[in-house]
């Protein structure tokens, strides 16, 4: 297959139209406008539809319309944007309407900066809004897996009935890679039980809500909604572990920070330090078992992230903090180098008896 | 012939929650009607707003969409963009469409998005009792006006008509009311042709309707609807504030005085 050369934005973008996605409603905001700027050119010609909204409230409120339809439809801001978004994507999990938010992630809090972090890791995976709710979240770290993992968005989204965020961040999206661009299913599941597409005065009418007004309506209806997370839990984590097998300290990282910390690790092989990564692909569902096969020998684990520690959270949830777990990160836009996280490295293994 | 009176099919057969005198029973059926009149209830998605009417998806038998608090037009565009073969229509109160809602409201209309908004003018917040709302009259007491709306503090009404008249993407900006039977059938009239305006293509169509709160107000339904015509009348007027199909007529007539001399 032949291999391009694309910013990560635009190959989100062009994955995205290849995936059947038909609707896009954003607003512009560093860094993710390439986005949709590719979008804005390329949708018109190729059957969907690209239009910029008023705000970042709005346009996640078309995408609950169009989704409401069965319509393949995405979003795409960065942080403080996808704050924005939080009253609608609360809404959308409640109607249970599937879509795709994209989230390239730059540093906070408030307006922040526009360079690369990972600040906003609690807010996806723990508080996207109001409500006992869950999105899946997916976390990328080449640009041909941001490719990759698009059409498995939609794809998961339509299975279970959840929006689904691609968290990116502003590396991936601003750096070029090679890509190419698998053959995939661009079918929608079938979305007739449900959506708001008309009657056709042949059955009872569809109503897409997330307005219970009895309790214990309510109650039975986000039970339900967490049967089917329970089954995203037992089906669909993922992950990815390097040289973990005879690993003394595994580093976890998440995202662009796992290629930095990829480098650090193969550095401190060099030097004869048994050390691994383990890299985890879905941040929710977070990859427990898999984090736990990983660090099974391990005396140490080191989260490396772009922010003051938030994964660390769930790692230490996951090792159920048997193993002790440190940090090292760099945040409000300041990218961690390599030799930064093997210096972290060989602090440890020097602790290590 | 007899013509049976009887509930319009697009109208669910269940009992409505709304207050005695309160006139989205009126508004409802009237909406209805024209959506069985016009043979669409089949290819027809409507959105709720957060409000009094937040329940009308139990009540339209068309498909029906719960939207958040004043998003109705940004989730009926979401529809109308991925669907453009369906009929879209919100129906919205004065605190959901003029307050929370304005920007979603305003940028529809100069999109000239093409849906109906159904827009219901009580001026107050019935849902949460009777709260303040933007079209509140300056002087009215509510529970957050208790001294009577003052303008210099609490800030002007709005007249949603007459704004979005301004807007090139509306097709129809209208104000009725449904205190008589005349303007009753008016109202339905000007529902009517909203829809036929977005089956036309036209763009974004606003009915505004002058609307009682009985409960909030304070009033019994006889009073209410003599304050309406008394106070709400004359401070927010009944009118065709924008038709671009009478602009177009008008367009045509003077085209062909022009090629006449």
């Amino acid at each position: 297959m032949e291999k391009v050369l694309m910013k990560g934005n635009e190959a989100l973008a062009e994955a995205a139209i290849r995936a059947g996605c038909k609707c896009f409603f954003g607003y512009p905001i560093t860094p993710q406008t390439e986005l949709s700027e590719y979008l804005s050119k390329q949708m018109p010609k190729r059957g969907g539809v690209f239009l910029q909204a008023e705000s970042e409230v709005a346009a996640i409120n078309m995408v609950l319309g169009a989704g409401a339809t069965g319509t393949r439809v995405m979003t795409s801001s960065s942080s403080p944007g996808i704050s924005l978004k939080s009253e609608g994507i609360s809404y959308i999990a409640g109607s249970d309407v599937p879509c795709l938010i994209v989230n390239v992630e730059r540093g906070g809090p408030g307006l922040g900066s526009i360079q690369p972090s990972q600040q906003d890791y609690w807010q996806a995976t723990k508080g996207l809004g109001h409500g006992d709710f869950r999105l899946i979240i997916l976390a990328p770290n080449s640009v041909q897996e941001v490719v990759n993992l698009v059409s498995r968005a939609f794809a998961l989204g339509e299975k279970y009935r959840v929006p689904v965020m691609l968290l990116s961040d502003g590396l991936l999206g601003q750096m070029m890679e090679p890509v190419e661009f698998p053959e995939i299913s661009a079918t929608p599941a079938d979305n007739s039980g449900w959506a708001a597409v008309g009657t056709k005065m042949e059955r009872e009418h569809h109503i897409v809500n997330s307005l219970y007004i009895e309790a214990n309506d309510l109650e039975e209806q986000v039970k339900k909604r967490y049967e089917r997370y329970a089954l995203i839990e037992e089906n669909e984590s993922e992950s990815e572990s390097y040289l973990c097998d005879d690993a003394d300290i595994v580093i976890t990282a998440f995202g662009a920070t796992s290629r930095i910390a990829k480098s650090a690790v193969n550095k401190a092989r060099a030097e004869g330090i048994k050390v691994g990564l383990f890299r985890p692909i879905t941040l929710w569902p977070f990859p427990k078992k898999q984090l736990l096969e990983a660090t099974k020998q391990a005396k140490a684990v080191l989260s490396v992230e772009m922010n003051m520690g938030q994964m660390i959270d769930d790692v230490k949830l996951a090792l159920d903090c048997k193993i002790p777990v440190s940090f090292y990160g760099r945040t409000g836009g300041v990218i961690p180098s390599p030799n930064e996280v093997l210096a972290e490295i060989r602090k440890l293994n020097g602790g290590i008896k | 012939m007899a013509v049976k009176f009887q509930r319009p099919h697009a109208l669910c057969d269940v009992r409505l929650h709304y207050c005695a005198g309160c006139t989205h029973g009126i508004i409802h059926r009237l909406v209805a009607e024209v959506i069985d009149e016009m043979g669409i209830e089949g290819d027809t998605v409507g959105v709720c707003p957060v409000g009094c009417s937040v329940f009308a998806y139990n009540y339209f038998g068309c498909d029906m969409i719960e939207a958040p608090h004043g998003r109705a037009p940004a989730v009926a565009t979401g529809v109308k963009r991925a669907r453009p073969d369906l009929n879209v229509f919100t129906y919205q109160g004065d605190g959901d469409l003029a307050a929370i809602g304005t920007a979603e409201t305003v940028h529809a209309a100069t999109r000239g998005e093409n849906i109906v908004v159904i827009f219901v003018n009580n001026g107050t917040y019935g849902m949460t009792g009777g709260q303040m709302a933007p079209t509140t009259l300056p002087g009215q007491v509510t529970t957050t006006s208790p001294y009577g709306r003052d303008p210099r503090k609490a800030g002007y009404p709005i007249h949603v008509c007459e704004m979005l008249s301004t807007l090139d993407g509306t097709a129809l900006a209208v104000r009725t009311a449904v205190d008589t039977v005349p303007h009753i059938r008016e109202t339905k009239k000007m529902i009517r042709k909203a829809f036929e305006n977005q089956q036309k293509g036209n763009g974004f169509s606003i009915v505004e309707i002058l609307s009682t709160c009985p409960s909030n107000w304070g009033l019994t339904p006889k009073e209410s609807i003599k304050r309406l015509q008394e106070e709400c009348m004359p401070y927010y007027p009944l009118g065709v504030y924008k038709d671009v199909n009478m602009e177009e007529a008008n367009a045509d007539k003077l085209a062909m005085g022009g090629a006449a001399k």
